[in-house]
């Protein structure tokens, strides 16, 4: 890691409605590279991105995102967020849709095309959203933040029931971006996922159970495959809380 | 506020209507059809000698609700569609500002309520004889206005629903009371005291005496300019009030 981090968490709690969801996050994430979100559902996952993007009214502690609270004003044109279901318009077509999300951060036309292109969807630039399939209308949805051309893309779920070849497509496009100096933070329930990630955060219960790289992760439980690894880490925290 | 991303939400705003075709003929073309059905319902109906016939008040009347009606609901949906789609918490995360995204609104659909009126005054005005003292230019402007007061009334209700159901129920709530005791039905100096009170502070009230002023006298009265002053008012605080209504964070 090189320099500050993207996003600095300190502390973090959050309540929601009566339970306390993420019971005191310290994570630091660098800057340019991709860093991973995993664990079960319900995990706490996406409240963790809500907290980034600065919608989540937090209990305690801080959100630091390059080198400001989360959620000010100078931040939201450089942080993008993909919520889980996607938000597009359905009424109109997947141009007009990145269009309107160009003309709200000030991104000129080209951008709208680049961006549509991005996520694969040229062929079906003119056709309206409604008409799409689940995993075009996540890219749709993804389109509409990359188009901002953000620093930090916080990304919930991208890959959720997209066919392998796209998957794989998808994570390459993030590579670039990441390459170009873009932080992602991508969440992911699937752990084949990891291996994408410069770095991983295991979350489980509203904890973060480690911040490693895949590597470090495999070195420290001693198994082949990640998924195992996490097992492996889950079990390890049990028997600690346990003592 | 910023005109750029004022102007695409009106923009798209607009562009989502028009993929809609048959609510935009609707809001076209029903409220014309409603003054048709007015004018043959009181054709048989005697006019008082010396007044204003029954056709003629209630129509100078309803070329003014009509927008409101029709706003409020079209308003109201479409802002509950934008918080359950998530586009609306979406658009919070963006460098839009509150303003921005109600001014939007407003701007989109006072333009289709003027086209909606414009259509209604050519039909009354034009084909059902329907006349005024004063210019049809004032019709349109107050006609406008009651629309911008629909859909400011509709964003800030749409704030206390949470489903397009809930949504649709806050038009008897909110709608109807005003017809009630604007004038229409019963002239609001012939209410019961503690009626005309709540009369004075239904901005409805105001809109219906200023189409009465309209009506009646040649020129534009100071009664009138009160009275739109009064609707505007009432707009910007229920846009306000709106604005207040939309988080960017949320538990």
């Amino acid at each position: 890691m090189t320099g500050s981090p993207a996003i600095d968490i300190r502390d973090l709690h959050v309540r929601r409605g009566k339970n306390e969801v993420l019971h005191g996050i310290d994570v630091q994430v660098p800057s340019g590279s991709i860093t991973g979100l995993l664990g079960p559902s319900g995990c706490g996952k996406t409240t963790l991105m809500r907290c980034v993007v600065g919608t989540q009214i937090v209990e305690s502690g801080t959100v630091t995102v390059l080198g400001s609270p989360a959620g000010s004003v100078s931040l939201r044109s450089r942080v993008g967020y993909v919520t889980q279901s996607p938000s597009v318009y359905s009424d109109l077509t997947v141009k007009k849709n990145v269009a309107y999300f160009a003309a709200l951060y000030g991104q000129p036309s080209n951008a709208v095309t680049e961006a549509v292109d991005a996520v694969g969807l040229t062929r079906f630039a003119t056709q309206k959203a409604a008409d799409l399939s689940g995993g075009q209308l996540g890219r749709v949805s993804l389109a509409c933040a990359l188009v901002a051309r953000p620093e930090i893309l916080v990304l919930d779920e991208p890959t959720v029931g997209l066919d392998p070849l796209l998957r794989v497509e998808l994570w390459e496009r993030f590579d670039a971006l990441a390459d170009a100096g873009t932080t992602l933070l991508v969440s992911s329930h699937v752990m084949d996922e990891a291996e994408h990630c410069a770095s991983l955060l295991l979350m489980r219960d509203g904890y973060v159970l480690a911040q490693v790289s895949p590597g470090e992760l495999r070195e420290q439980t001693g198994e082949a495959s990640l998924e195992d690894a996490f097992l492996n880490l889950i079990r390890a925290s049990h028997v600690g809380s346990e003592n | 506020m910023n005109v750029t991303i004022f102007a695409a939400t009106a923009g798209r705003i607009l562009a989502q209507l028009r993929t809609d075709h048959r609510t935009v003929a609707m809001i076209l073309v029903v409220p014309s059809l409603l003054m048709v059905l007015l004018y043959f319902l009181y054709q048989n109906v005697p006019a008082p000698p010396g007044q204003l016939s029954l056709f003629e008040r209630v129509a100078i009347t309803m070329l003014g609700i009509l927008p409101f009606v029709v706003m409020f609901l079209v308003t109201s949906i479409a802002m509950q569609r934008e918080r359950t789609s998530g586009t609306l918490e979406r658009l919070l995360t963006t460098p839009m500002g509150k303003l921005d995204l109600l001014g939007g609104y407003a701007a989109a659909f006072s333009t289709a309520a003027a086209a909606q009126a414009a259509l209604a005054c050519v039909v009354s005005f034009g084909f059902l004889g329907l006349t005024t003292e004063g210019s049809v230019t004032w019709v349109l402007l107050i006609a406008v206005l009651n629309a911008i007061l629909g859909v400011a009334l509709g964003l800030l209700c749409s704030a206390f629903a949470r489903t397009e159901f809930q949504a649709v129920q806050f038009m008897p709530v909110v709608v109807v009371p005003q017809l009630f005791l604007c004038g229409l039905l019963v002239p609001r100096d012939q209410l019961p005291t503690w009626l005309e009170w709540i009369s004075n502070v239904l901005p409805l009230s105001y809109a219906v005496e200023a189409l009465q002023q309209v009506a009646t006298h040649p020129g534009a009265t100071g009664l009138m300019w009160r009275d739109l002053a009064v609707v505007a008012a009432f707009a910007l605080l229920a846009l306000s009030l709106g604005a207040a209504t939309l988080r960017r964070r949320t538990p």
